[in-house]
């Protein structure tokens, strides 16, 4: 493991998405709690609360920024204004992570606040690689590029998604952020083996693995359909995904997203607590 | 039952949002299932994600615009808004720049008058809850001025500070659906003064006058000209009361004496 790149400075612990409602709670209880995520775009305004809870908590806790609006895999170019705000933010916090999708989210000047799926083509690849490299050459350090949710398959693709984001890093050097729910989503969705995606899976440029709850529905022909909405507790199936995948890898850092009807504190506590037994199980492991 | 294959199809992302954003547009050719049949149904989740993401930034953004209007109104609403105003950025917090005017264009509203002013408000809010923190001056520092020298002075007004000139009562009316026992709203014009004392903005009636003076202090003047300005305006206006709003807003962030 010793030649393996050092992707992100995030500690082997759990860590939770950050929720302004519960400053006061990770302040003085953070339990299972070891580091927190924040999504970029909502710490970009010029000051106020945000800013300063966010200054506080860095602080106190390894901080990670996920980017969900840089649109990595837009067809035009990145937005020159968008690019200077997130230089400004990683500068000024300096954070143990940045991450970003495996995804687009504006097309010409509309942003459309949702990840949006890309055919796995030569195109693309291409495409994706040189807005990384640009990313990376702006804010000075390597990023983390996440593996999406799929609800539908694209019929140009021509790399299989693993096979893709491996291109990817080696391309531009970036590393990894493996999210098993979305990896469980997409599986169900579109009929694959989640261990099977995880055995063709990069695991030794994974810097972060991320959980999440989803929700259940149906396409035209009653196939179950995944939606990953983030607003429950991580499922069993996804958990033992989870071992699976530590099993390979080895421990990680491993975030719980929690983004829509975001529960008390003691609830998200819990699920990162379980994400602690996870980790405990494998390095025990390891250390034998 | 077997069906031919589909043949391969390349989606770009022009025909990809098209279909997204108006459901009337077939889904493009290209996105499939695992069995290679039409996405159908499936394609419905970008159109849900992106209707209901934008619907719920509007909805925190104007909260007391969603409580006059009723959230299934203000669903509808916005279901016609981003669809004609999508996003120009990906910061949300923003988001909704052009809501007054949208809500001000539409004639099923016009018996809500005030209602694009009170989206105006919250949009200030919006705006001064994530400006730039600046140190307020200490209040006496203008109380050590001689009255020639405080007249002839000029003043540096923070970030977080916003005017709105309303002919309804608007402040009136966002601390009736905001704020528990407020009291019911009377018709009348209300100036509002916006500060950010330190993290929450608050809304201020001004008293007459008060929006012509701030507003030429904003832009340049001198105190003493602005208060002549001010003093057209209304002959009777209050001078110390207004400076008081701003100091107790934490305001003004430098004072430029006449050298």
């Amino acid at each position: 493991m010793l030649d393996t790149p050092t992707f992100t400075h995030l500690p082997l612990k759990p860590g939770v998405g950050y929720k302004p409602q519960h400053f006061n709670d990770i302040v003085s209880h953070a339990g299972a709690v070891g580091w927190l995520e924040i999504h970029a775009e909502n710490y970009m305004g010029d000051g106020g609360r945000p800013l300063a809870q966010l200054r506080h908590l860095a602080e106190h806790f390894p901080i990670s920024v996920h980017g969900v609006g840089m649109s990595i895999g837009g067809e035009g170019d990145l937005d020159r204004d968008h690019l200077t705000r997130l230089k400004h933010l990683i500068d000024w916090l300096n954070p143990a992570s940045f991450s970003e999708h495996l995804a687009w989210s504006t097309h010409d000047t509309e942003f459309y606040n949702d990840l949006l799926p890309l055919p796995y083509t030569n195109a693309t690849l291409a495409r994706v690689c040189s807005h990384i490299n640009q990313v990376q050459d702006l804010i000075g350090r390597k990023m983390l590029l996440e593996n999406p949710s799929s609800y539908l398959a694209f019929s140009e693709s021509t790399w299989s998604e693993p096979g893709f984001l491996k291109e990817v890093s080696k391309r531009t050097g970036c590393g990894l952020l493996l999210d098993v729910n979305n990896v469980f989503v997409s599986a169900t969705n579109l009929d694959f083996s989640p261990q099977g995606y995880i055995d063709q899976y990069p695991l030794d440029l994974v810097g972060e693995i991320h959980l999440g709850g989803h929700d259940e529905d149906e396409d035209d022909h009653g196939h179950p359909l995944l939606i990953d909405s983030h607003g429950r507790e991580v499922v069993d199936p996804v958990w033992a995904l989870l071992d699976y995948a530590l099993d390979r890898a080895g421990p990680l850092p491993l975030l719980i997203e929690w983004d829509n009807d975001v529960p008390d504190w003691p609830t998200l506590e819990a699920e990162a607590a379980r994400a602690a037994s996870a980790l405990a199980r494998v390095s025990t492991e390891v250390a034998k | 039952m077997t069906t031919d294959p589909l043949p391969i199809a390349a989606v770009d992302q022009t025909a990809f949002t098209r279909a997204m954003m108006d459901a009337a547009v077939d889904t493009p050719k290209g996105l499939r299932d695992s069995q290679n049949r039409p996405a159908g149904r499936r394609f419905n989740v970008y159109r849900n994600n992106v209707a209901v993401s934008l619907t719920e930034a509007l909805m925190q953004a104007f909260p007391v615009v969603t409580k006059l209007l009723g959230e299934e109104n203000m669903k509808g609403l916005a279901g016609i808004f981003l669809r004609a105003h999508p996003p120009q950025s990906p910061l949300m917090m923003f988001y909704g720049d052009e809501f007054p005017e949208f809500l001000a264009g539409m004639a099923q509203l016009s018996h809500i008058g005030y209602l694009p002013d009170v989206a105006r408000l919250e949009q200030m809010m919006r705006l001064s809850y994530h400006a730039a923190d600046t140190a307020a001056i200490d209040p006496a520092a203008l109380g050590a001025l001689t009255p020639e020298a405080l007249m002839e002075a000029r003043v540096s007004v923070a970030p977080t500070v916003h005017l709105l000139r309303s002919p309804w009562p608007v402040v009136d009316i966002w601390r009736f659906n905001m704020i528990d026992g407020a009291p019911k709203p009377q018709a009348s014009a209300q100036d509002v003064l916006i500060t950010r004392p330190e993290f929450d903005p608050q809304p201020a009636a001004l008293p007459p006058g008060g929006a012509t003076w701030i507003s030429a202090l904003m832009g340049g003047e001198t105190i003493g000209q602005a208060f002549e300005v001010a003093s057209q305006e209304n002959n009777n206006f209050d001078l110390s009361a207004t400076l008081a709003l701003l100091l107790q807003g934490g305001a003004l962030t430098e004072i430029h004496r006449k050298d």
